[in-house]
């Protein structure tokens, strides 16, 4: 028995777009050399790359000079942040916020065990950050601030070109984790202050496994991972050449679907998010203005995340969760806790994520099976009874 | 993505016994809202002191309400005696086994029937087992942690937050974990029975766990009725240490002439019921 899969988890992952498989498959085959090599064999690799890195230079408004390819987003992140801190011996502290990825979170938790200082900026019950508190963190010894561009978890944006001014004020350098916001919204390099910035392939139909980190020219580096001369000395190994082909072919994709993207699949989010919204004690986390065109963080209160995931995929319906029970650590989300989501609602938020492949036909199969699940849940929770009865109390008195 | 077997699967997708028995003998609570899991269970004995029904609510993952449907199951038949013998182990395998992650679901149902139980017979309900918390995130105690270890042969800090979930939370309690677990299955080595006291005065301190849950309730119980009634309602969004931050939601929010009156309506509420030292602040949602 085949299942027809609604794939609604694409800040997880994505499908890996047709025309990237095709492009990336005569580097698996004839054309398996290495782009280092002096013979013209493998040296024809290299033409590739460089096509590669232009269209990713393109997507994001930047020189095909400020391209370095890495093997994901977290070590993109990692790179940007340790580069910061070790061109610049003298400053030792870091900002960044506590809904960042771990990619980011955990890496900042380690610096203050290196005995380094690092502010973890709050945010607000939508989500935001607050300018002004922003500016009052970065100091004369903040080597890096490093904000992501959009949440994975609630699609909100954060106002990263203003942040990057605010640091430029103060001579600190700007990173932002991009991963989910490429090829989301607009961005274009050349218009801001940014001096780094992080995309992963897998989010934006490329495989797993390769990532880019821009870094603008001028700005000081040092390489993470030591070694051989590729990618001009600033990332060692050989290149992933199918990888980075593909990733290539993904950015010229993502450029081409900007429009469709923030039209379409912008209005299947919102009328899958519309009807959710008429079951009752149902709510949307993150400020629903400023947020990634494809993103719905949606809680359903007194019931369990994981429960409705499982009754969702028994219908082949693909979303995650940011309850206790999925975050594996026994603790719901960290970006729900930051922005002061209550319990009963952050151990029952879903959140859907939209790519272009989705249809009305998936926006419809949610909303004919949601009320369903989370109806047969509430029945056995024992708090969606007393919330009821309270409810009842208080209307009759 | 965990892995539950087909009859896991089963009391969840179709869980037998769901609602709350009429006139019950016994009635226990265990879990909450903060933790992320929590259950309700009740029963009722025939003429014969056997339990005639068994009914459970329960708000968590789908092991958590194929382990409290399970119980029901497990329980109906039995006299109390027979019930108070039942542990985790035998929900667990009831259901043919749960995922390791998932066994503090099996100790929540334990914890559930020996509160229904102690509520049988007329006995206080035990806020928290008896002992010194050692994870201040979930609440649980040594004795807690020593009970679960030796019932279900635990040797490994791992194994005891899968169980009891402590140190699942800020991981600050793991080298006290491996304390308690080094120093319990050391005597045991030795050839004596391990030593589990049972210390009879309750913790004199609230913990988080205790507070948070003693909150929660009040504000059901005291406030939100009240609320309720003009179209509002307020919302428990976190503690830390005695300052209670709460949200309102609804009309009432919308009413600034109202705000200060309520939050010392509130405070004083949680005051009466919880601790003369909390303080409510109000977060703008
Ligand atoms: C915001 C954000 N940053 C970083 C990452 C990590 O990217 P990768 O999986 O390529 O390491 C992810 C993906 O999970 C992400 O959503």
């Amino acid at each position: 028995m085949s299942q027809r899969i609604v794939y609604l988890d694409n800040n997880a992952t994505t499908q890996v777009a047709p025309e990237v498989v095709a492009a990336m498959m005569p580097f698996f085959g004839n054309l398996y050399g290495n782009p280092s090599s002096m013979h013209t064999f493998g040296g024809q690799v290299g033409a590739h790359l460089r096509e590669a890195r232009a269209k990713v230079a393109a997507l994001l408004g930047a020189d095909p000079g400020e391209i370095i390819f890495t093997s994901c987003g977290t070590e993109s992140d990692n790179t940007a942040i340790i580069s910061a801190l070790k061109s610049q011996p003298g400053k030792r502290h870091v900002v960044t916020t506590r809904v960042e990825h771990p990619a980011v979170l955990s890496l900042g938790q380690d610096l203050e065990r290196q005995g380094y200082e690092v502010t973890f900026l709050p945010v607000d019950r939508q989500g935001n950050l607050d300018l002004d508190q922003a500016a009052e963190a970065i100091r004369e010894d903040t080597a890096v601030v490093s904000v992501m561009w959009a949440n994975n978890e609630t699609g909100v944006v954060f106002p990263v070109a203003e942040l990057a001014e605010l640091a430029k004020a103060k001579g600190a350098l700007f990173h932002t984790d991009a991963v989910q916001a490429v090829g989301k919204i607009p961005i274009n390099l050349r218009e801001t202050s940014i001096d780094m910035l992080s995309l992963s392939g897998h989010k934006l139909h490329a495989p797993k496994g390769v990532g880019v980190l821009y870094v603008r020219k001028g700005t000081p580096f040092v390489p993470y991972i030591i070694g051989g001369h590729q990618e001009h000395g600033r990332r060692a190994g050989t290149e992933n050449v199918p990888y980075i082909v593909g990733i290539g072919v993904a950015a010229e994709l993502a450029m081409a679907n900007l429009e469709d993207e923030n039209t379409r699949v912008r209005a299947l989010r919102d009328r899958l998010e519309d009807g959710l919204l008429k079951m009752p004690a149902t709510m949307v986390n993150g400020d629903r203005e400023r947020r990634l065109p494809n993103t719905s963080s949606i809680s359903f209160e007194y019931v369990e995340g994981e429960s409705i995931l499982l009754g969702l995929s028994d219908l082949g319906i693909c979303a995650s969760s940011g309850s206790a029970c999925t975050s594996g650590s026994l603790e719901p989300s960290h970006v729900l806790r930051a922005m002061g989501v209550p319990f009963t609602a952050a151990h029952g938020s879903i959140r859907f994520s939209f790519s272009i492949y989705n249809t009305d036909e998936d926006v419809d199969l949610v909303l004919d099976n949601m009320a369903p699940i989370i109806e047969r849940l509430r029945e056995i929770s024992p708090f969606w009874a007393k919330a009821q009865e309270a409810q009842a109390g208080g209307a009759g008195s | 993505m965990w892995e539950y077997n087909e009859k896991v699967k089963k009391y969840f997708t179709d869980p037998p016994n769901v609602g709350r028995v009429e006139d019950a003998d016994g009635v226990g609570e265990a879990g909450s809202l903060a933790c992320g899991d929590a259950l309700t269970l009740s029963f009722k004995l025939d003429d014969d002191g056997k339990i005639a029904d068994a009914r459970f609510q329960t708000f968590g993952c789908a092991s958590a309400i194929a382990s409290s449907a399970a119980l029901t199951e497990m329980l109906k038949g039995k006299s109390v005696e027979e019930a108070e013998k039942l542990t985790n182990k035998d929900i667990a395998e009831f259901l043919g086994g749960l995922p390791q992650e998932k066994m503090h679901c099996s100790v929540m149902g334990e914890q559930a029937l020996q509160a229904a139980i102690r509520n049988y017979r007329g006995q206080e309900p035990l806020p928290q087992e008896e002992g010194e918390v050692v994870c201040q995130c979930f609440g649980v105690t040594d004795q807690e942690i020593r009970r679960v270890a030796l019932e279900n042969n635990l040797h490994t800090r791992e194994e005891i937050t899968n169980y009891t979930k402590a140190g699942g939370g800020c991981e600050s309690c793991h080298g006290a974990i491996e304390d308690i677990l080094a120093e319990l299955w050391e005597t045991e080595g030795a050839g004596q029975a391990p030593q589990v006291s049972i210390p009879s005065a309750r913790p004199k301190k609230l913990t988080n766990i205790q507070k948070m849950k003693l909150i929660e309730e009040t504000l059901e119980r005291e406030v939100r009725p009240a609320l309720k009634a003009d179209g509002g309602d307020i919302e428990f969004i976190d503690l830390e240490g005695d300052k209670v931050m709460v949200s309102l939601r609804g009309t009432c929010s919308s009413c600034a002439a109202s705000q200060a009156t309520l939050g010392q309506f509130v405070q004083a509420k949680l005051r009466e019921f919880v601790s003369e030292d909390l303080v409510v602040q109000e977060v703008k949602p």
